[in-house]
């Protein structure tokens, strides 16, 4: 079953067009690495599809529901509040720079919106909080703050935050590029186990052996276009294009 | 005249004093917030107002605000203005003036705010007002804190000025006294009382910070 299908999307800021009629698909349980050098569009890409920006062209549907389509006059159509939050709460993100909230409690963090946006009981979401922890391997930091935890740490939490409400497909922005190297592997191992899961995820990343590995499918994008996508093992060992070819040569040294 | 003796002539001023700081307080705190809402909405025009009144207030001393607010209405409309307009005049004037300041404070707490926070709430699916009450604004008083312990002892110090338009609070009572009896220690008895005023006051907003203390900003 298709979870998101993103036809002919366009994004520009300013007149400067940063995604280029980009369409991809992703299946239910697939893993989707998207790679390429910085400024690639790959993270605008993300945001349009967690509605951090508004699409300039194109489609962006989620099962059943499109979240924004174009019209017959051309115009860009968003979906009304309602199956807005529908949509919502089809999807979690995880942040590079974690964004939780630092005035919570890390249990607080993980059960707020749980408890007030999908009006779980509250015993119920605290629940769900501790096992997503356990399986963090946070399970004694639950009534620390953020500010006492590493940034590995802080990066855990906010998996766990976005899984509590329990999404059908989970968006990650670069989860280790904010982190040291030697707490990369924390995360990635956290990743390794959602996979193993049958996760629906979506990885914007640099750690290019990561993405072969945990990836079932690779999509390359430089300047806005995607120039290369296909199954990870194929895209990474046999790339077809120059500038792929070029990029894994320069991130590999 | 011992000091026993002035400070309890002077207590039913001290009363009114503490009166008109607690007023002044509770109104322009909340009315500061809703002025900040509007130095940053959208409507250019609500802005553009906003951005004026906060520019007379801070660019005007507050004793011309007082006369302005105490005689404007007979002056300028020929009402009547009885003895006991005085102390509601007096904190009007507190209030318009200290909510200006509240404002800027507030604005400066909010623009200081990472867009991740909002990016955060949105995607867990936060409406705009539960993100604001419920992450942005506790995150925000934490932060100005400081600036506004600053403005809450000025305005111990400033509630002095009701003396321009007759208000009985302390010290208008004081300079009274000091003025029929020859004697400096009305004005002794004053300095005291304003300064175990803001020690209280600073000690109190100091507990206050530390209950914000449980956490940082990382």
């Amino acid at each position: 079953m298709k979870l998101l299908e993103i036809n002919n999307l366009r994004k520009d800021f300013d007149g400067l067009e940063v995604i280029k009629d980009i369409s991809i698909s992703v299946e239910e349980g697939q893993v989707v690495a998207i790679i390429g050098p910085s400024g690639s569009g790959k993270s605008t890409l993300l945001r349009c599809a967690t509605m951090l920006e508004i699409a300039d062209g194109g489609e962006i549907k989620y099962m059943d529901d499109y979240l924004v389509k174009t019209d017959e006059n051309g115009k860009e159509v968003y979906a009304d509040r309602e199956t807005a939050k529908r949509i919502r709460s089809n999807f979690g993100l995880v942040f590079q720079n974690f964004n939780l909230f630092p005035h919570f409690s890390v249990i607080r963090n993980i059960t707020e919106a749980p408890i007030y946006i999908a009006k779980q009981n509250k015993s119920d979401a605290k629940k769900t909080a501790f096992d997503l922890l356990k399986k963090m391997g946070l399970e004694d930091k639950a009534d620390a703050y953020p500010c006492q935890l590493s940034g590995g740490q802080q990066q855990r939490v906010s998996i766990a935050r976005a899984l509590a409400l329990n999404p059908k497909i989970l968006f990650f922005d670069e989860p280790t590029s904010a982190l040291d190297p030697e707490l990369t592997g924390d995360i990635l191992k956290v990743i390794r186990d959602l996979a193993k899961e049958k996760m629906t995820m979506v990885i914007v990343t640099h750690e290019m052996n990561f993405a072969k590995e945990v990836a079932d499918y690779i999509v390359f994008m430089d300047d806005g276009v995607i120039v290369e996508q296909g199954k990870a093992q194929d895209v990474i060992n046999n790339p077809q294009s120059e500038r792929l070819q070029n990029f894994l040569s320069r991130v590999s040294n | 005249m011992d000091f026993i003796s002035v400070s309890q002539q002077l207590a039913i001023g001290m009363i009114t004093t503490i009166e008109l700081f607690l007023l002044t307080l509770i109104l322009s705190l909340p009315l500061g917030l809703g002025v900040a809402f509007c130095r940053m909405s959208k409507n250019g025009l609500v802005r553009g107002i906003t951005k004026i009144y906060i520019s007379i207030m801070r660019g005007t001393p507050l004793m011309l605000q007082l006369l302005v607010v105490y005689f404007g209405p007979y002056l300028i409309f020929g009402i009547t203005i009885s003895s006991s307009y005085r102390f509601p005049a007096a904190l009007i004037a507190f209030v318009i003036n200290y909510a200006a300041y509240f404002a800027e404070i507030y604005r400066g707490g909010i623009e200081s705010m990472e867009v991740g926070q909002y990016e955060a709430a949105q995607v867990l699916g936060f409406s705009k007002t539960q993100t604001f009450f419920k992450i942005i604004l506790p995150q925000v008083i934490k932060r100005i804190l400081p600036s506004i312990t600053n403005e809450i002892i000025t305005l111990v110090k400033d509630t002095s000025l009701a003396y321009a338009i007759a208000v009985t609070e302390m010290f208008t009572l004081a300079k009274q006294i000091a003025a029929s009896e020859a004697t400096m220690m009305p004005y002794f008895v004053a300095g005291v009382f304003y300064y175990i005023f803001n020690f209280i006051v600073a000690f109190g907003m100091e507990k206050v910070e530390e209950k914000f203390g449980y956490y940082t900003n990382k």
